[in-house]
């Protein structure tokens, strides 16, 4: 009884365990609402709204221009089309190469190797993103590594384009990858397989029929982290794009240049209907529920 | 991992909330500020020195030994005029005008040539009486009363230093120093470094063009390359729109630039003096083309919701003064405004290298200025484009 006295909040709370759940969960829900809901909402909202010509200022003017510009215009059309090409192509290179990798660390090395294979894989993670994007520029340069190495072959340096863009994105998000589908690949348990090839089925059929559809969650994890962080990503483009631009360097330019924040809104919903229409066709699959 | 993860992807939309943020701050202040144009007259007589001031400046403009203790100019002015100076940097010229907006902390602003008129406009600076500020005399001329620091014949604030958009190239791709811009924008010319130009990337390098123009086509009748009405700025974006096919990469990072032309990925383009010096210069050359640069002259302005006025003006002063002129441009790397501060520079040749108080040199220069709906070229029949035309066209160029 002495006690319950000395903490009057605590035994209110005990007595009151509605109210008790309440204060528990109002921080973290009232921390998702703020930052990612009304967030969203401001954002929306602001894309609606227009810029004084003469002082620069926002104006709180209701118009669809903005929206209507984003996804009609051709330049903001193509700058997407750009975008989505290099996350897509980031994300299927990524997925083929962490497969096989994936494959060797969980299935076929040695438990010291895998240990090792693990913190190799998960090394460059402690690296900081722009020097991992700088060290690719001078790797990538007319006279960097790259091309050291290439020309006894005929070859060159593919330069700062495109292609460099790609090849950073692929480099940058490949831990990310390779992760998910290891782990999923490790808790395949055994005895599944034996029982497969027990039952009669030969190894591709166990791969097919057994395997792979146990897999599919840790790949589409995967695909989701190098989607959705190669096309929001624009500072690579900045660094080894050379003149390559993607929507996150219209939306910056927007807001830091042309001080236009709701055309810069407006363009960020295009990644954000991106991502949305994505983990939508994702969770039809319903590899979001097994993850 | 799924922590990095989202660590990441919150910094890559952090940008998309904080844009929110920022828009429903100005969408407030905007208001809430009575912006009068070109309103207030110019204060006649110095009070007391407030005990403190507040500066909102460019990096490297206001020094005070923390971030280098051989770098400092703040502390003597502290010494001189008990005014405790507090600064802050920042990196756009649209960073610093929102702050501005939004908040009355700022006594002091240094302002490049895109900025300085939207801060009259709006209202946000006073004029400033000039015969306080003893040092003003010594200020270059041509400095003086130009379209981006003077409205209405009231002068908005006192020179710091000037530098202009260079033509930098390597010396092993030209047998002789070019003296022209074509061998950035003439097709034919350019084509041979296909891959390898440069050029600044901002929408003000539109002007840059617009100078091309003013020489090569005079049938477009530019007078001001930052007053172009349609028809000009399209002539200016199609030239662009030729020259991106050789150009290899856009630079605003300067040490991206010094990098580029270092490896050989960059053969000509856009440089600055400052960038040069950093490198070998007998591989490399920088030049003043003859069609005329662009260039910047910023500007120290006081905010019209100051409370430190005597202080303000103490600064616009000393920072004018030879000795700190010298050393807050030298440190920047420019010319500097005050044309006694050459013999307090710590390198002999600091002056000449920078073409300090050369006439020749400096009315080959365009300074930055902000494009307005309203031509500052003086013309009434047609409308200009302004900056946010100027950034669309500037995109639409990159593609």
């Amino acid at each position: 009884m002495k006690q319950r006295a000395k903490k009057p909040v605590s035994s209110f709370l005990y007595n009151h365990p509605t109210l008790h759940r309440w204060a528990l969960l109002v921080l973290p829900v009232g921390w998702m609402a703020l930052v990612y809901i009304v967030a969203l909402i401001a954002l929306l909202i602001t894309a609606l709204w227009s810029v004084n010509e003469y002082t620069g200022a926002v104006e709180m003017t209701w118009t669809f221009d903005n929206l209507i510009q984003a996804f009609t215009d051709s330049l903001y059309l193509t700058v997407t089309e750009r975008t989505l090409f290099i996350a897509v192509l980031a994300t299927v290179i990524d997925i083929i190469l962490a497969f096989p990798i994936a494959f060797y660390m969980a299935r076929m090395a040695s438990p010291r190797a895998r240990k090792l294979l693990v913190i190799l894989v998960s090394t460059p993670l402690w690296a900081g993103y722009l020097v991992k994007a700088y060290a690719w520029r001078s790797v990538l340069s007319g006279s960097g590594v790259l091309d050291m190495i290439l020309r006894p072959f005929g070859g060159h340096s593919p330069g700062y384009g495109l292609f460099a863009v790609i090849l950073v994105e692929v480099y940058l998000w490949l831990p990310y990858v390779i992760t998910p589908i290891y782990t999923a690949f490790e808790q395949v348990p055994e005895s599944l397989l034996e029982a497969s090839s027990d039952l009669g089925a030969r190894s591709g059929v166990t791969i097919r029929k057994v395997l792979l559809p146990m897999i599919v969650p840790g790949v589409v994890a995967g695909s989701i982290f190098s989607f959705s962080l190669s096309l929001g990503d624009y500072i690579v483009a900045g660094i080894v794009g050379g003149k390559t631009q993607v929507l996150g360097n219209i939306i910056y330019t927007d807001v830091g240049v042309a001080n236009n924040s709701p055309m810069a809104a407006a363009c960020a919903l295009i990644p954000i209907i991106i991502i949305g229409v994505y983990l939508m066709l994702v969770s039809r699959t319903g590899a979001l529920k097994r993850l | 991992m799924s922590k990095s993860n989202k660590h990441i992807i919150k910094r890559a939309t952090a940008l998309v909330f904080a844009a929110a943020g920022v828009i429903a701050m100005t969408g407030c202040g905007a208001t809430s500020a009575g912006s009068s144009t070109s309103g207030g007259t110019a204060v006649q007589k110095l009070g007391k020195a407030e005990g403190e001031v507040s500066i909102l400046a460019w990096p490297g403009y206001v020094e005070d030994g923390s971030d280098d203790p051989d770098v400092d100019w703040v502390s003597e002015f502290e010494q001189d005029t008990g005014c405790q100076v507090t600064s802050k940097t920042y990196g756009t010229s649209d960073e610093a005008y929102n702050l501005i907006k939004t908040s009355d902390k700022y006594d002091v602003i240094a302002a490049s040539g895109d900025l300085t008129l939207r801060l009259i406009n709006s209202g946000l600076v006073q004029p400033v009486n000039t015969d306080l500020i003893p040092n003003y005399k010594d200020v270059y001329s041509f400095l003086k009363n130009r379209d981006f620091n003077t409205v209405d014949g009231k002068s908005y604030g006192v020179p710091h230093g000037y530098g202009a958009n260079l033509l930098m190239y390597n010396k092993s791709d030209f047998s002789k120093e070019p003296t022209s811009w074509d061998v950035v924008f003439n097709q034919s010319k350019a084509s041979q470094f296909s891959g390898k130009v440069t050029a600044y990337d901002s929408p003000i390098y539109i002007a840059d063009a617009a100078i091309y123009l003013m020489a090569h086509k005079p049938e477009l009748k530019i007078k001001n390359p930052y007053a172009l009405d349609e028809d000009q700025l399209q002539a200016a974006v199609d030239l662009l729109k030729e020259q991106n096919k050789n150009v290899g990469e856009y630079w605003s990072d300067s040490l991206k630039l010094a990098q580029a032309f270092q490896s050989g990925d960059t053969v000509v383009g856009t440089g600055w003096q400052v960038v040069y010096n950093q490198l070998d210069s007998s591989k490399f050359g920088i030049t003043t083309p003859s069609e005329g640069v662009t260039g910047w002259s910023d500007t120290w302005m006081i905010s019209s919701k100051t409370k430190h006025t005597t202080c303000a003006y103490k600064w616009l002063d000393y920072i004018d003064s030879p000795k700190a002129n010298a050393q807050a441009t030298e440190y920047f790397g420019e010319a500097p405004a005050n044309k006694n501060a050459c013999q307090y520079a710590s390198d002999g040749k600091f002056c000449d290298v920078y073409h300090a108080g050369d006439e020749e040199f400096e009315k080959k220069i365009w300074y930055w200025n902000t494009p307005i709906k309203q031509c500052i070229d003086g013309r009434t029949d047609v409308k200009c484009t302004d900056y946010t035309e100027w950034t669309k066209a500037w995109q639409e160029i990159k593609g």
